[in-house]
């Protein structure tokens, strides 16, 4: 018996915090916030695409690593740690995962390879079916769609986008398309964004599994909550370091705050609400290929409980730095915004929560 | 990641079940005396809280790996054999072994730091039930700060002679022997000049007067000595050692303050109590704002039930490092388990103030009584401010208290 990330896990993560250290620093992602697809942005992209991080769960036949995804969560917790200003959840776990689970063997061949490949690249917008905002909707007619889709996530030079409507039918569409205009969208967290897509008589590829099925969606979107929760817990992670770091330095009343009992209690009580979001959200990602009728509370439960603490954390680490931590000079608050983005993709605390119930039959 | 423990395991676990089968419903004859046993009164065999005991040791289910010699099961340690009884008893509702302060906290420091004679001595009528202890730890004046006790002992004539007082000493009137911390050493400094004494609790000048708790039950003492006199060798450790020695204990009880498994059997009662009341005839669980905040606390509870495997398996496994990760669960584990009783009585409304022997009073008034016995643990075993201040010191380096001068 053994609970907790492997050595090559492990291994895989610190190079990922490591890649973003060296490439991805505070100005880096302050350059890149600032003015979009840059060439450094590109670099990074790349950098985290030599990692193998785009082909970390699809299987080896289709040229992939054939990793499970506690490696991919492993991998986000590295990812929300730095404040990695590229596209993951989609593109490399949702979108592979909808089409592995609600594809058919030619779409599987077709689309799997070319994520390894990195020929392709999804975005990813299953908004509409876990709760429409602004009445969007999308109506498949045949192979068309028409509509709207609202905060479709790592749209960022996507070549495809992996869609669904409210009944869980999930398709592919071409970003190509001429009856498709993206909108974007400006969101708090900067380092990553969303779009909305209208969809004029756009020529969508329905994945045949998911047509009567909601296995794919639910897989699809189970992962991708645990993904922004174990995001969410590198973010927090890092606020508290930083904080224990900067209550040992800063100095107030002749002696450094983090003497003050109320600093540190803080910083104590950060500490242990977080750590027990380690053991949740490798538990629900070791369970979601390995434990299957434990995996959707776990997923749901996750993502909504790590929402709550890690909301608490982001707070309380600004707090710890005092006027300095309000600032844009410090840059704290890419984590604070990371935070609350998180939150809320991919259902808000009370919507995740509502699921649990629902899957507990209550 | 692996939540395997392979096939010898699950014999084992079969093996479990099958004795949970043959003591379904097991009864005690004797629990008045027990605070918090469970009243379960669906007509299995009936024995003494002691017997029990012994049932479970001969069957390696308790004490596993202490000596027989010493009146244990004289097995190997084995952490995932410890923990699948466990999870199969508190599935069958099948009653665990006694525990309490001697056998949580005495037995263990015995073990590491006792003399052969009183490893003989105390370690098997203790193991078994018959020997019950309780911890003359804290004084009036001396609670978090306990290394400023000042309860004397003086070794004359081959015999400590103990006088002070004693406060919150759980169980002392049930107890047949105590072991606490005495000031032997005045002239050294205040850690320095502790030991740790073990009382026979009927010895002449100990007095004890029981103090009602807030759950009207006398939970606890005062405990009183005038020339209490032991015999020299009743001391764990040297003179002057007893901070030491008592740290040794003070993380067993921490660990066994909040323990995950129970507050999930306490989660799945919830649960069913909500499916089951209503409020204008709609059943709690069908109510949103009910609803929510039952998964609210459900998203806690499942987070330290897998931290909880974190820490087993680094128990398994030399070299996983989770230290900070220990540090927490006295506080959150009491934290939470408070916070589900407050969420018990809150569902239930005025139903939830209802209490003793009153009408209509749900699940024989556990919820209140549970969640005032829970205030007690999270100041109790060191308050949760301590534990922050732990955890912040030890685990986050931060720095300790400056000391005040002249105080
Ligand atoms: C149910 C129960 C059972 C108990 N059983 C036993 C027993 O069997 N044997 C035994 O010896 N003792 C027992 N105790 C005593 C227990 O260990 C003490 O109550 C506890 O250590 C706190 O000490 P105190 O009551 O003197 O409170 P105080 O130490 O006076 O604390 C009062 C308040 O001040 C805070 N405080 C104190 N110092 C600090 C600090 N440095 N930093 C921040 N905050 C601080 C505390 O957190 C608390 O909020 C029991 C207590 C309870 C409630």
């Amino acid at each position: 018996m053994y609970f907790g990330l492997s050595e090559e896990q492990t291994f895989f993560q610190d190079n990922v915090k490591k890649f973003l250290v060296d490439q991805a620093p505070l100005d880096v992602i302050r350059q890149i916030t600032a003015e979009k697809n840059t060439s450094i942005q590109e670099e990074i992209r790349q950098g985290l695409t030599n990692l193998g991080l785009n082909a970390l769960l699809i299987p080896e036949d289709y040229g992939g690593l054939g990793l499970d995804l506690l490696f991919a969560a492993a991998v986000s917790e590295g990812l929300g740690s730095g404040v990695a200003p590229i596209a993951f959840t989609g593109s490399y776990v949702m979108a592979p995962l909808a089409i592995m689970h609600g594809g058919s063997d030619v779409q599987k061949e077709n689309y799997l390879t070319k994520i390894s490949s990195n020929t392709v690249k999804f975005g990813v917008g299953l908004s509409e079916y876990i709760g429409a905002r602004e009445d969007a909707e999308l109506i498949i007619n045949g192979n068309k769609v028409n509509g709207k889709a609202l905060f479709v996530i790592d749209a960022d030079d996507a070549s495809h986008f992996i869609l669904s409507d409210d009944q869980g039918t999930i398709f592919i569409v071409d970003a190509d398309d001429s009856g498709l205009e993206i909108i974007e969208l400006t969101s708090v967290d900067k380092t990553r964004s969303y779009v909305e897509i209208l969809l004029n008589n756009v020529t969508a590829e329905i994945l045949d599994n998911t047509v009567k099925n909601n296995n794919a969606i639910e897989k699809t979107i189970d992962a991708g909550r645990i993904m922004l929760a174990a995001d969410s817990v590198g973010a927090a992670q890092v606020m508290i370091d930083k904080s224990v770091e900067y209550a040992k330095e800063r100095k107030q009343f002749g002696r450094v705050i983090g003497s003050f009992q109320a600093v540190k209690h803080m910083c104590a009580e950060m500490t242990a609400e977080l750590e027990p979001c380690y053991a949740i959200v490798w538990h629900a990602a070791h369970c979601f290929d390995y434990i299957p009728e434990e995996a959707r509370l776990l997923a749901c439960q996750s993502k909504s409980h790590i929402s709550e603490v890690t909301k608490m954390v982001a707070k309380k680490a600004t707090e710890v730095h005092g006027g300095m931590g309000f600032t844009d000079l410090l840059g704290l608050h890419y984590w604070f915004k990371r935070i609350g983005m998180n939150r809320q993709l991919l259902g808000s605390p009370e919507l995740v929560r509502d699921e649990a119930g629902k899957i507990q039959g209550f | 990641m692996d939540l395997e423990y392979g096939k010898q395991y699950e014999d084992y676990r079969l093996e479990v079940q099958e004795f949970c089968k043959k003591y379904k419903g097991v009864q005690f004859n004797d629990t008045a005396k027990i605070p918090l046993a469970s009243n379960n009164k669906s007509g299995g065999p009936v024995m003494a809280r002691s017997d029990w005991q012994k049932i479970l040791i001969e069957n390696g289910y308790f004490a596993r790996s202490i000596p027989k010699e010493y009146g244990g099961y004289g097995g190997d340690s084995d952490i995932i054999k410890s923990r699948i009884t466990a999870t199969e008893f508190s599935n069958q509702r099948i009653p665990g072994p006694m525990g309490g302060q001697g056998i949580d906290m005495l037995v263990p420091t015995l073990l590491e730091l006792g003399t052969e004679e009183q490893k003989n001595k105390f370690i098997k009528p203790t193991l078994h039930g018959e020997m019950i202890w309780c911890q003359g730890y804290s004084e009036p004046n001396a609670g978090s700060d306990l290394a400023s006790l000042q309860t004397k002992g003086e070794l004359i004539d081959g015999k400590w002679i103990i006088n002070g007082q004693k406060i919150w000493t759980s169980t002392a009137q049930y107890a047949q022997m105590m072991f606490c911390l005495v000031r032997t050493e005045p002239e050294a400094s205040k850690h320095a000049g502790i030991s740790y004494l073990l009382v026979p609790m009927d010895t002449p000048g100990l007095e004890i007067r029981p103090l009602v708790d807030m759950t009207l039950q006398a939970g606890f003492n005062e405990v009183f000595f005038t020339d209490v006199t032991i015999p020299g060798e009743n001391i764990v450790g040297k003179r002057g050692e007893g901070w030491a020695v008592a740290n040794a204990t003070l993380g067993h009880e921490r660990g066994s303050l909040a323990n995950p498994n129970a507050t999930m059997n306490r989660l799945n009662m919830l649960i069913n109590r909500m499916k089951k009341e209503t409020i204008d005839g709609k059943k709690l669980i069908e109510i949103p704002v009910y609803r929510d905040r039952l998964l609210k606390i459900q998203g806690k509870i499942m987070a330290f039930q897998s931290h909880a495997l974190r820490i087993l398996s680094s128990k398994l496994n030399p070299g996983q490092d989770v230290k900070i990760g220990k540090m927490i669960q006295k506080l959150v584990g009491t934290e939470l388990r408070h916070e589900l009783e407050g969420l018990g009585i809150d569902i239930m409304g005025e139903l939830g103030t209802l209490y003793e022997d009153s009408p209509y009073l749900r699940d024989g008034g556990s919820w209140q009584f549970t969640y005032m016995y829970y205030l007690g643990l999270i100041i109790g075993g060191g308050t949760n401010q301590i534990q922050k201040n732990i955890i912040s010191e030890r685990g986050l380096g931060l720095p300790r208290e400056p000391k005040v001068q002249g105080v």
